[in-house]
């Protein structure tokens, strides 16, 4: 049984959309990690999730995507872990100052455990620090997301299940011809078994793909267990214009998705690369449209 | 089975023990190297990749078979270079400036050396100035970049000018790929390929190397 289950019962909830994107709006740096924001910069990420709560997000998420032990190791910024964690779920929470729930964002460490390139237990320790941290400031949930390799998820999901929070497992569906597979192989059907194995309390699709193959990713979902679906879709693939990145979908286009994923019965829905707050202003609207 | 069709089945599977066992045991009865790598070696790889493509085949089993391809490279690369033999090409690789992700550009690079190319990996968040050195160092025919962020494509383009800047332009040719890079955009900086995965990586590059030696 999902401890998130109270949370949908009315129906699909609006989450929010990108924050690279929106971070690098307020003059985030190529190739900065946007984590460290949280300290240096804490006004502007705070911004970030007030304007996805002011544009409709019932869900927001933190500016902690990468605040992983060995990503900030990394960077040189290990000793940082709790505080960036911790300062993460402050500013989401204060932005949305009871008007949203707060769910603390955990991505993949960015090495490969099938390459060699770091163990299980780097690994294990790695999202143990940033789920203890994260936990600290209490969140509503944890959302282990963007992952593609099984097995980085599973130790993810369980460092993030030691907290005793809810978790949500989300993986990245980018790969095949119809893009139902993530880089390792891995299908929805088989990444939503093992979730539901694993404890967690919602399965998920994010990134990877434009919004018009998350329908048939979710209906994939569900099919494989008894969890609620979390879907959180790309604009589209960009392309650039005058060496500037442009995303072709409009928000309208975007949220024209949404009445496909309510049918494919996603209870979480909202938006990752290329998308914004009118993105999720959109989706709100189709949402509530569809409620009366 | 003779050993030629054990040999391409190791790599196939990629079962890099049999491979190198394999490999050993031919010369050891005295298998020219080279009648190895061009009987079983690249045809399996090029299996590797057709599979890759027509998706049996997934990232992890790419990477077996391009460990096993290199771990049977190993025992062969002395007497390769002792008889005079030249790689199938060499290629300067790195993710570019600003830009962290490796695991793109590890795949290509495995995925290079298996196709029997000699691989120059500078890393990630490579400034231009590195490329430039490393292809002058190398003799490299080959430049290949990678960026899997929308913001740091525009790296690629800035290595590209610097390349011509250098006047190394027209001594090289640059490929390009990651998650975000479409064949419009590298028509649009100016690159001379694309490859959407890493299997067709190495057909790229063999076409690529035929082009510079024409």
């Amino acid at each position: 049984m999902s401890r998130l289950s109270a949370w949908v019962e009315g129906g699909p909830v609006i989450t929010d959309g990108a924050w690279g994107t929106q971070l690098q709006a307020r003059g985030l740096a190529p190739g900065e990690l946007p984590d460290l924001w949280n300290l240096s910069h804490a006004d502007q990420v705070e911004e970030v999730a007030a304007a996805y709560v002011e544009s409709g997000s019932e869900i927001v998420l933190t500016n902690t995507f990468r605040a992983n032990g060995i990503t900030l190791q990394e960077a040189g910024c290990a000793d940082s872990i709790e505080q960036i964690n911790r300062r993460g779920v402050d500013l989401s929470r204060n932005a949305a100052a009871g008007r949203a729930r707060v769910v603390a964002s955990i991505g993949p460490t960015g090495k490969m455990l099938l390459s060699g390139d770091v163990t299980p237990e780097q690994v294990r320790a790695a999202f143990r620090a940033q789920a203890r941290a994260l936990a600290s400031a209490a969140p509503d949930a944890l959302l282990c997301e963007t992952f593609s390799e099984l097995e980085e998820a599973e130790i993810a999901l369980q460092a993030a299940l030691e907290t005793g929070l809810p978790v949500i497992v989300s993986f990245a569906f980018d790969t095949g011809k119809n893009k139902d597979r993530t880089m390792t192989g891995l299908t929805p059907e088989k990444a939503a078994a093992a979730a539901a194995a694993a404890g967690a309390d919602a399965v998920g699709a994010n990134c990877g793909a434009g919004i018009e193959f998350f329908a048939a990713l979710a209906r994939r979902l569900r099919s494989a267990c008894p969890l609620p679906v979390w879907i959180k879709a790309n604009a589209g693939l960009p392309r650039m214009e005058q060496g500037r990145i442009v995303y072709d979908a409009t928000p309208e286009a975007f949220a024209a998705h949404f009445s496909a994923l309510a049918e494919a019965g996603v209870s979480f829905a909202g938006g990752c690369c290329g998308t914004g707050p009118e993105f999720i202003a959109a989706l709100r609207r189709q949402r509530d449209s569809r409620r009366t | 089975m003779p050993e030629f069709e054990k040999l391409h089945q190791a790599i196939l599977e990629g079962d890099q023990k049999s491979a190198r066992a394999l490999t050993e045991a031919m010369l050891a009865e005295g298998v020219a190297p080279m009648d190895m790598i061009t009987k079983s070696m690249v045809p399996a790889m090029d299996e590797v990749g057709r599979r890759f493509e027509c998706e049996e085949y997934f990232v992890p089993e790419l990477l077996l078979s391009a460990r096993a391809m290199k771990g049977a490279m190993e025992l062969l690369r002395p007497l390769l270079a002792a008889s005079g033999a030249q790689p199938a090409g060499r290629v300067v690789i790195g993710t570019v400036k600003g830009d962290l992700h490796d695991i793109g550009k590890n795949l290509v690079a495995s995925m290079l050396e298996g196709g029997g190319f000699e691989v120059v990996d500078l890393g990630a968040d490579v400034a231009p100035e590195k490329f430039i050195d490393a292809v002058k160092n190398s003799g490299a025919q080959i430049v290949a970049l990678s960026a899997l962020l929308t913001v740091t494509m525009p790296s690629m383009r800035t290595t590209i000018e610097a390349l011509n800047q250098a006047g190394l332009r027209s001594k090289v040719k640059v490929m390009v790929g990651g998650a975000p890079v479409t064949p419009q955009f590298a028509t649009e900086i100016g690159a001379d390929g694309y490859s959407e995965t890493a299997s067709s990586a190495v057909q790229l590059a063999r076409k690529l190397v035929a082009e510079t030696a024409a």
